[in-house]
């Protein structure tokens, strides 16, 4: 049976996620069709058509679909999930909330988050912040699954050539959710999620103000930057900061963790990083478990010194 | 107006838990169990709005074995009112939960339903999305500020690129995230306090719900371990590994 991917964009780009959940579906097994579901979103429904892998393009368009709502978008997905054997969304806070309404619209489990396929039936998703892996097996007619994105390999965005098909967007426009407008974080760094280095900050920074001596060291690196959740409890920067299980998990090439201690709610969100490097003053911290390399300094002394050497060599 | 919130027995927050030997799921034998860190701070949001003179009373709900009793004690310990305890040795699924809390919520007619985001054990993030489908309310996740007023609420939501500002009709379900508020400690007085406040016990068979696991948990595993690497001297070798060894920079 075919599998039914729906994709996450802006109504202008496709988000790398949907191509990580298209690499899942793939190893799933049969014809991979990508729903577009937006407003004024021809552009990314073309893009869609452009990705390996891609059997057919299912482009929902309408008004009350601009902006992702839950209860908007949720019967779209779930009319058309009759006909297919599996249902794939990114794990971002796209796909985790508005996948459980389509599994209750099926009458079927969702199985959040897995991180690997072992076949159709069978999946590996983590649980207790990733300090264990369930294999859990689905015996509902319809799978409702959302994909971490970090553990598939996105799939190439060019290089097919899919039909898009236009289908039904329905009218549900419900009258109980406003839109009332997106506070985008002003961010000119890569996004968290698609960066290829990360350097976070933890308690250790001791301020907001402070997190600019990393910000600094990402200009040089092109890097994003990011937070355990202890900086963004104690306010330092936004959540939209957070790395670990309650925030964003990653995999960048190399995590450089800064004035972070390496709480398991932490690890759980950056330990399948490919390098992870640490600052930290304490020696015992626990991060210095799971870094490569790690230097026991003063943050406040080696951030500075970190600036200069990388201008050396650049 | 009622507020409900639904809170789950999860194991502690700072324990690092243990894969069974035989794989068959995670050590909760003798490990500290507490409140579901996410639902401790949709207790204290129901408490606020309490105070606010915007709900007269708090309902705690929980699901699970006997010593979920524990769970809604500790939220009747910071302020909530009475306790519903659903009582199932089953392995329970977000769809079976989310279907009892329904008929609870359809029974007692809250305004709002307010329950953390995900809870810490299965990380699942499902609960809250489906119950707002079952019983067709508006729904807002990831909630960070809250405003309600003339019927209506204002949330501002945490979503990846930022903040989603949503108004939506009440009754509605809302889903928490950490920044909407520092639960607090409950207090001595309270906590003995709390030891009056009635909880009302039923089945998920009394609700009319079959909560048999659609899932199959084949086996549950450690993950595999990450080796830990070197300790090196300056920024200078730091940067010169990142460099030439790794290759990453």
């Amino acid at each position: 049976m075919s599998i039914l991917v729906i994709a996450e964009h802006d109504n202008a780009e496709l988000k790398p996620a949907t191509l990580n959940t298209v690499t899942a579906a793939a190893q799933i097994g049969g014809d991979v069709h990508l729903l577009v579901a937006g407003h004024n979103c021809a552009a990314v429904a073309e893009a869609a058509a452009k990705v390996a892998g891609v059997a057919k393009v299912l482009h929902a368009d309408a008004p009350a679909l601009e902006h992702g709502v839950a209860e908007n978008l949720a019967p779209v997905v779930a009319r058309l999930a009759a006909d297919y054997g599996h249902v794939l969304a990114p794990a971002t806070t796209f796909g985790k909330n508005f996948m459980p309404r389509v599994a209750v619209a099926l009458d079927v489990a969702q199985i959040s988050e897995i991180s690997a396929v072992e076949s159709a039936d069978t999946f590996i998703r983590p649980i207790y912040a990733g300090n264990a892996l369930a294999t859990v097996q689905s015996k509902d007619a319809i799978k409702v699954i959302t994909v971490r994105g970090t553990t598939f390999e996105p799939a190439a965005a060019e290089g097919g050539s899919a039909a898009v098909e236009t289908v039904d967007a329905g009218s549900e426009a419900n009258d109980k959710v406003t839109f009332a407008g997106l506070e985008e974080s002003s961010n000119e760094r890569p996004e968290l999620t698609t960066a290829r280095i990360i350097i976070s900050g933890g308690r250790g920074m001791q301020s907001g103000d402070n997190f600019a001596m990393l910000e600094e060291i990402a200009d040089k690196l092109n890097a994003a930057v990011g937070a355990s959740r202890a900086a963004v409890d104690a306010g330092y920067v936004p959540n939209d900061y957070q790395v670990g299980q309650t925030g964003k998990i990653v995999a960048p090439d190399l995590y450089i963790a800064v004035g972070i201690s390496g709480a398991i709610q932490h690890l759980a969100g950056m330990k399948d990083s490919k390098v992870i490097a640490c600052i930290n003053k304490d020696e015992e911290a626990p991060i210095f478990q799971v870094a490569d390399f790690g230097l026991v300094a003063d943050l406040f002394q080696a951030l500075p010194e970190l600036s200069k050497e990388l201008d050396k060599g650049a | 107006m009622k507020i409900l919130v639904p809170v789950k027995r999860v194991v502690d927050y700072n324990v690092k838990i243990r894969v069974k030997a035989d794989g068959t799921g995670v050590e909760t034998q003798n490990v500290k169990m507490s409140m579901n860190p996410f639902d401790e701070i949709a207790v204290e949001q129901a408490i606020r709005l309490k105070e606010a003179g915007l709900a007269e009373e708090i309902i705690a709900v929980s699901l699970g074995v006997t010593q979920s009793q524990e769970t809604i004690r500790t939220a009747l310990a910071m302020g909530a009112d009475r306790g519903i305890l659903v009582e199932t040795d089953e392995a329970l699924e977000p769809l079976g939960v989310a279907k009892c809390l329904q008929k609870i919520a359809e029974k007692e007619g809250p305004g709002l339903i307010l329950m953390g985001k995900q809870a810490i054990d299965d990380d699942a993030n499902q609960t809250p999305q489906m119950l707002s489908a079952l019983l067709g309310w508006a729904q807002a996740t990831y909630v960070s500020k809250l405003e309600i007023a003339d019927g209506k609420a204002k949330v501002k939501r945490e979503i990846d690129g930022g903040l989603e500002n949503l108004e939506i009709a009440l009754p509605a379900v809302l889903s928490v995230d950490l920044r909407l508020n520092e639960p607090r400690y409950a207090s001595l007085p309270n906590i003995m306090k709390a030891k009056k406040k009635p909880i009302d016990t039923m089945s998920p068979a009394d609700l009319g719900v079959d909560v048999s696991p659609r899932l199959v948990t084949l086996k549950v595993t450690e993950p595999p371990k990450r080796a830990g690497g070197v300790k090196v001297e300056s920024v200078a070798e730091l940067v010169d590994k990142l460099r030439n060894e790794a290759k990453v920079i």
